[in-house]
């Protein structure tokens, strides 16, 4: 049984007296997509903004890589490996998308003083050249963001977060708002990423999926978490989730 | 690339008329170039601060007075000019990160109001501490400095140094703007949260902001001490503070050649518009308004907007030619 | 004592006039996201309105109800079309610059089309004391201060208590959804920009009579109005009257036991204070993030 990778333990957030994640734990294996999925007000995006250090949890433990992550900042939780897309489309409009992508990683290059004196884009054309084409996003490479339609931006949010190559990106809905045509390209497009350039599964990076789209995350998700009400209903394989009584009486439906 | 082609031409032409020019003017004419050059350099500084990092900041004025006031002195007290300008700059760094952290706890109109409240409490120690800087009565008879063995002391020898200078200053800009720097300043300034998420040190970058604009100000505030050669509190109040806000949204926020055109309006638009005597600061403030309502993001957009305005058009037509092309086939 | 007292009444009553301009100011920001630098000018013009609508020979309350209505055409619907609505999707900077050149143009054209000089101003109370418990107060001050905590009292329960009020704050709140649930959020933004004309006019009737009108009377007006507005709290409509009443009494107090020449520091002093320690204002809410 290989260490997770991520560890949450006992997390709990309320806002005054509503308690919006009410000790939820699970584990997430290197490697693994794991998706997460419940009604609207679950809890799921505090969940996640707690793990991203976004908020701070009231109770509870997050620990990545056997390192104890509770708390830190967004940033520094970059620096660690944690990247992430958010569930309102968030890429900077007046720059190109290349751009976006070079600024994505930048920052994981070298110290502060010795960037004011790297070339423009921190050697990391090539990269982002090479997943401007593993997205087909190559005919708008140059355009600014804010001119794309909303599907191209979704795709160059999710390729900013694979830009500094964490080892844990959490998506938050990446099919939220996106035309159907394109929500099985996105599937694909993870899996792809998922699986890396072929190395063991210890080394492939892995996934935490919000999503509502249930055949995106049945079809994409090694294992599935199930929230209800701030508290883990449920975790299994999709198979399992599909089968679980509670969960398709809380959820599902029949 | 073509952008950076056109601006490069552009560059080199504005380049011959600021060398080609001034001699053929008579010494107010070359006094007044002078003055707008200062501007340029300080407003350079509120270009990163403003335009390209996204702050808000009404209290420029202050370290261009403070850069001012640091040449004077020293000058006055013995020094050269050039123990000054560092000085200047140096000490402008210093407090302009000092101005940084209330920016980092408030944002967007406390900033705004935070560094006014700045600007009037150092205008305010200006004009009372006549010990330091000889409170409303300022310091006079400020010298201008020799340049290896060259005396500055004519206009037109001042206004080389002084566009020397502000090459320099530019120059430097360009290449911090063209490295990481630049990018970090726009993700920081179209969207924070994304950009910490990404790991932009957002605090750090913020800090930087105002710390670089504020020496840029210094330094045009060093500047100005030899060029006005009487150092008092009333050019650096707050009302100084807000015409160079104007100044850099006029010209266009988060363009290089902005502050050119916005120092320009706000230094040499009221000179030309002496004729109307009374009524100039009237027809000023009219046209300011004017343009802002025909072009919000600052005079350097146009070519943005024609451009947009072709593709528009270009798209339109193609629809229409498609459109055409269908109902000729039913 | 009794000087204490007095300073701190007299105080109330210039603050209370604070209070009017900080008030419209958090208003049309909180209704529309405008920050008007022009805000002091807007209750300079007024002044100067009335002084000439009294000139033509009419008395000081019609010249103030005519005044009122051109001030609702000009500062609130001709302001709001103008320019606020053209620039509002840009952004703070060019509304910001837009004010200041409107703030500059207006005092300029008053100054070369009127007068630069100060001229004086009815008052709206007849120059009567009053002796409480020893304090002496001026009907002048007594007046000031009742008619405009009327006015901001007043128009808290507007804004709380009537329909009309109701849908102006939930435009303030949440555009988008008072759209979806119905409101008329154009009207209701021009609701606000009236109103904001109106409390100028009001303070233009109650400021004028005591420091002249004048062509830059605007300046200081205007900026003691931002600082009022921040240091109560600028999310908050009871914040403006609060920051106002601080501002009024602490710069009276600061005159005369400090020093006359300090008195413009003390607003500053308070306002720096409340933006180092609590940036949202005493009564302001503290704005989180949203990611």
């Amino acid at each position: 049984m290989s260490a997770a990778l991520l560890k949450v333990t006992g997390l709990k957030k309320s806002y005054g007296a509503i308690r919006a994640v009410d000790g939820v734990g699970f584990e997430v294996m290197p490697g693994e997509i794991f998706g997460v999925i419940g009604p609207n007000g679950s809890g799921k995006t505090t969940m996640f903004n707690s793990v991203l250090g976004q908020i701070t949890p009231d109770a509870g433990s997050i620990e990545l890589d056997g390192r104890d992550i509770t708390g830190l900042s967004p940033l520094e939780l970059n620096r660690r490996g944690v990247g992430r897309t958010f569930q309102t489309l968030q890429v900077f409009g007046k720059m190109s998308v290349r751009d976006n992508l070079i600024v994505a990683a930048q920052e994981h290059h070298g110290s502060m003083f010795s960037r004011m004196f790297a070339p423009g884009d921190s050697g990391l054309g090539a990269k982002a050249d090479a997943l401007i084409d593993q997205f087909r996003i190559r005919h708008v490479a140059d355009k600014k963001a804010g001119e794309l339609s909303y599907g191209q931006q979704k795709l160059v949010d999710i390729a900013m977060a694979f830009m500094s190559d964490p080892a844990l990106v959490l998506l938050d809905e990446p099919c939220a708002g996106v035309n159907p045509s394109l929500v099985g390209g996105i599937g694909s497009l993870l899996k792809e990423l998922n699986r890396g350039t072929g190395e063991a599964q210890q080394k492939r990076r892995s996934f935490i999926v919000i999503e509502h789209n249930m055949d995106f995350v049945m079809d994409l998700c090694h294992r599935i978490m199930v929230m209800v009400e701030g508290t883990v209903m449920a975790i299994g394989t999709p198979a399992e989730i599909r089968a679980n009584r509670q969960v398709l009486d809380a959820y599902l439906g029949s | 690339m073509r952008p950076m082609k056109t601006s490069l031409v552009a560059g080199l032409v504005i380049l011959a008329l600021l060398l080609a020019v001034p001699p053929l003017l008579k010494n107010y004419g070359v006094y007044l170039f002078s003055y707008w050059l200062v501007f340029v350099i300080a407003n350079m500084g509120l270009n990163l601060t403003v335009g390209y990092a996204g702050q808000k900041s009404l209290g420029h004025a202050a370290f261009f007075g403070i850069g001012a006031y640091s040449v004077a002195i020293l000058m006055k007290a013995g020094f050269s000019f050039w123990l000054g300008l560092p000085v200047a700059a140096l000490g402008c760094f210093v407090v302009g990160l000092g101005l940084g952290f209330p920016a980092l706890r408030v944002q967007t109109i406390y900033l705004a109001f935070a560094t006014l409240g700045f600007n009037t409490a150092i205008w305010l120690v200006m004009r009372n501490e006549e010990w330091l800087t000889g409170g409303t009565f300022g310091i006079n008879n400020v010298g201008r400095l020799g340049f290896f063995g060259l005396s500055l002391d004519g206009n037109l020898a001042y206004y080389y140094f002084v566009l020397g200078v502000a090459l320099v200053m530019g120059a430097l800009l360009w290449k911090l703007l063209a490295s990481p720097w630049g990018k970090a300043f726009t993700a920081l300034r179209d969207n924070p949260i994304r950009a910490e998420s990404l790991g932009v040190n957002v605090q750090a970058y913020t800090l930087l902001s105002f710390a670089i604009g504020a020496a840029y100000a210094g330094v045009a505030g060093a500047l100005f001490a030899s060029l006005v050669q009487f150092v008092e509190p009333a050019p650096f109040a707050v009302g100084a503070s807000i015409m160079m806000y104007l100044m850099v949204v006029v010209g266009g926020p988060g363009y290089f050649f902005g502050p050119l055109l916005g120092s320009a309006v706000g230094v040499l638009l009221p000179e030309w518009l002496r004729f109307a005597q009374a009524w100039y600061l009237f027809v000023f403030g009219v046209a300011v308004v004017l343009l802002m309502l025909w072009l919000p993001d600052g005079l350097l957009s146009i070519p943005d907007r024609l451009k947009a305005r072709r593709q528009a058009r270009a798209a339109s037509a193609a629809r229409a030619a498609a459109a055409q092309a269908i109902g000729a086939q039913t | 004592m009794t000087d204490f007292f007095q300073l701190v009444f007299s105080g109330m009553a210039t603050g209370s006039i604070y209070a009017l301009a900080a008030l419209g100011f958090t208003l049309l920001w909180q209704a529309s996201g405008t920050i008007n630098f022009a805000q002091g000018e807007f209750v300079m013009l007024p002044a100067f309105t009335m002084l000439a609508f009294n000139a033509f020979g009419a008395p000081l309350l019609a010249s103030f109800v005519l005044t009122c209505i051109v001030a609702v055409a000009v500062l609130g619907w001709g302001f709001k079309r103008g320019i606020a609505d053209p620039l509002l999707r840009f952004g703070m900077m060019p509304i910001v610059v837009a004010t200041i050149g409107l703030a500059i143009a207006m005092r300029n054209g008053v100054r070369a089309g009127y007068s630069a000089e100060a001229h004086p101003f009815p008052s709206l109370f007849p120059d009567k004391l009053f002796n409480v418990m020893g304090v002496t107060l001026t009907l002048s001050d007594v007046g000031t201060l009742a008619f405009a905590l009327l006015l901001v009292l007043g128009t808290q329960a507007f804004l709380s208590r009537t329909v009309t009020g109701r849908a102006m704050q939930a435009v303030a709140q949440n555009t988008d959804s008072a759209t979806v649930l119905g409101i008329n959020v154009p009207r209701m933004v021009f609701y606000t920009f009236a109103i904001n004309a109106l409390l100028a006019c009001a303070a233009a009737l109650l400021v004028t009579p005591t420091y002249l009108a004048k062509f830059d009377m605007g300046e200081s007006l205007g900026t003691k109005a931002f600082f009022a507005a921040i240091i109560g709290g600028f999310t908050n409509s009871r914040g403006a009257l609060l920051g106002g009443l601080i501002v009024g009494v602490a710069e009276n107090l600061a005159a005369a036991y400090i020093s006359p020449t300090y008195k413009d520091a003390v607003a500053l002093v308070i306002f720096m204070l409340v933006i180092l320690f609590r940036p949202q204002g005493l009564l302001g809410k503290k704005v989180e993030r949203k990611v």
